[in-house]
């Protein structure tokens, strides 16, 4: 996993099948072999499935949000037109917010997931053992991919009000909630921590001895190698994976939902609360709008993500 | 890895600056690894605890015991596991050939490909249930006197949920598309095709004998990472008002604390085995890693291997 990580650092680098391969002076000339060339339709047959699944599968619900989430909702006084309402409604009040708590519990958690992820996954890519590298990675993958019901039931058990943890040091006499703002954030760590260590391996191992060398060589102290010379070159990856781990706890339900049912504001309880009808008939609608700004916000979160992992292959190899 | 190299005869003054220096960051490393080990290990620890302890009874094994004929477990899970084959064989499907193509002979669907792929990971799950839900409300209000109405009610069959089906590809395709386009990378492809070709083989006989045996690593991984996706999602199937396995966990946790708790334990250790075997199952086959990903490039460099 980490390994094909590393090997797509810029997944747009170009169309250098052959290149990949690594022959260069080798290489079969590619435009030689009529064999190839023939079968150009059936490459876009090939990809015609693809292509109608994600217009059918995607195209349909985002349709629907976009033009559901401007319409009045059904059964609503009035009839069926079009308008803001929803919209507005979804940035104010209530709505605003979860909304607002969604991104403080995200930021918070994220830059606290990258604080904690780099010494981690540095210490796993310096360890002798190889056994403990792939144990810890394919942890990593199983908490970060994995996560969800299970991990909320493993804190319930650990740290909730009947929690071996909070029976044992009596936790709760010194204010201590799971379900709760802070409660949750520690919880989320348990995912985001590990997918930072699964983000940042690759650059760690990319991160080439030459460069600490040089540095020694020309007198650096360990302090000085850091700040000048890995810490920079790791910036984007660094940068990067808040973005990941923000969009990755922005988006993040079933955790909450399992763990404090709705008694932390968060703007994907929200949703899922009006979509299971408990708001004010008429109303539905006002879920979409929630989706919208949902996804107006994880649409800026990748469209700063994507640049930065560019950036971020620049150095490391 | 690196780390393993035995110090060069080489080495040098460094080398020996090094030994000197070892014992802090060696240190640092222990106090991190304990922390973080602490930090992961402990919850599940204490969940184990909190199963087999429980207060009143003491020591009882009574809640994992109990699993296997508690209500709605084969049921869920059976759900699980056939939604899970569906979602692989469809994933592996639409991607594979979309790949390979790609990759051989249209190289300019590249980017659309990719963009596809990725379109997903801009709409978090539960905007993208808002949406489904809106679309499949669409069946009873607009087309309740066409033909197309069944066509909604098959969907939403709660014998096999096609809808979640549907969803749950969409979901797994941009970490599928990594690990596959990955896979791909790592082989050339166009001399493999081309061998093959010379020697007689037909196109499919090229793809499946030749092109698919090459993938089996990447192949296993998504899958592996899909069925772990689909094992663990939650919010689609909770919001649509279906109980596959994760949703089954949270709806019997409100009467019977410890089975959901043992519940939970057991299907993190199995995913985290599964996925270790797989991991180990992968090193086996290729021992060296691909060109230019971990491997230092200028290895006789008289190095401090410890990067620390």
């Amino acid at each position: 996993m980490t390994t094909a990580h590393a090997a797509a650092p810029s997944p747009a680098a170009g169309p250098s099948s052959q290149g990949a391969g690594g022959r260069p002076a080798a290489a079969p000339a590619p435009r030689r072999a009529g064999s190839l060339r023939r079968p150009r339709a059936a490459g876009w047959l090939a990809v015609l499935p693809l292509i109608v699944f994600v217009l059918v599968v995607f195209g349909l619900p985002a349709f629907a949000i976009l033009t559901n989430a401007f319409k009045t909702s059904p059964g609503a006084p009035g009839g069926r037109h079009w308008t803001t309402a929803n919209l507005s409604q979804s940035v104010h009040g209530a709505y605003l917010t979860a909304l607002w708590g969604s991104v403080k519990l995200s930021a918070l958690t994220a830059a606290i997931g990258v604080l904690l992820g780099l010494p981690l996954a540095h210490a796993v890519v310096t360890s002798r053992f190889r056994a403990l590298r792939e144990g810890v990675l394919a942890a990593s993958g199983v908490l970060a991919n994995f996560g969800g019901v299970p991990l909320a039931f493993a804190f319930v058990a650990t740290l909730g009000n009947s929690g071996e943890l909070t029976r044992g040091l009596d936790l709760g006499k010194h204010g201590w909630s799971l379900y709760s703002f802070t409660g949750l954030a520690v919880v989320y760590l348990y995912f985001l921590v590990p997918l930072m260590v699964l983000t940042i391996t690759p650059a760690l191992d990319g991160l080439s001895s030459q460069l600490r060398e040089a540095a020694q060589n020309n007198g650096a102290t360990t302090r000085q190698y850091w700040l000048h010379v890995a810490l920079p070159i790791l910036a984007p990856s660094l940068m990067g994976g808040f973005v990941l781990l923000f969009g990755s706890a922005f988006a993040a339900y079933a955790t909450a939902a399992a763990i404090v049912g709705s008694s932390v504001p968060l703007i994907t309880l929200q949703i899922a609360n009006a979509l299971s009808g408990n708001v004010l008939a008429g109303q539905g609608n006002v879920a979409l709008a929630l989706s919208l700004d949902m996804i107006v916000i994880a649409g800026v979160v990748m469209a700063l993500y994507i640049p930065l992992q560019r950036r971020s292959a620049r150095w490391l190899h | 890895m690196a780390a393993l190299t035995p110090p060069a005869g080489t080495a040098a003054q460094p080398a020996r600056e090094a030994a000197g220096r070892r014992h802090r960051p060696r240190l640092w490393r222990g106090v991190v690894g304990l922390i973080a080990a602490l930090y992961f290990l402990g919850p599940l620890l204490s969940s184990l605890l909190f199963t087999v302890d429980v207060p009143g009874q003491g020591f009882t094994l009574g809640s994992y015991s109990g699993i296997l004929g508690a209500a709605g477990f084969w049921s869920s899970l059976r759900l699980t596991l056939e939604l899970a084959a569906a979602t692989i064989a469809v994933t592996m499907l639409l991607l594979v050939p979309a790949l390979i193509a790609v990759r051989l002979t249209a190289p300019r669907l590249r980017v659309l490909v990719e963009v596809l792929c990725s379109l997903p990971l801009v709409v978090p799950a539960v905007a993208l249930t808002a949406g489904i839900s809106s679309v499949l409300q669409w069946g009873p209000d607009d087309f309740a006197d066409t033909p197309l109405f069944q066509t909604f009610n098959t969907v939403q069959n709660p014998g096999f949920p096609v809808v979640l089906l549907l969803a749950y590809v969409l979901m797994a395709l941009p970490l599928a598309y990594r690990t596959l386009d990955a896979g791909l990378r790592a082989l050339d492809l166009t001399t493999l095709v081309e061998a093959a070709r010379n020697c007689g083989a037909s196109w499919p006989r090229a793809v499946l004998q030749v092109v698919l045996p090459n993938l089996r690593g990447a192949l296993l991984n998504t899958g592996f990472l899909t069925l772990a996706l689909v094992l663990g999602e939650y919010t689609v199937a909770s919001i649509l008002g279906y109980q596959p396995f994760a949703v089954w966990i949270v709806s019997i946790g409100g009467s019977n604390a410890q089975m959901s708790v043992s519940v939970s334990v057991l299907s993190l250790v199995l995913t985290w085995v599964l996925l270790l075997l797989l991991a180990a199952a992968g090193r086996g086959r290729s021992a060296r890693p691909p060109r230019g990903t971990r491997t230092s490039p200028a290895a006789p460099a008289p190095t401090l291997q410890e990067k620390s």
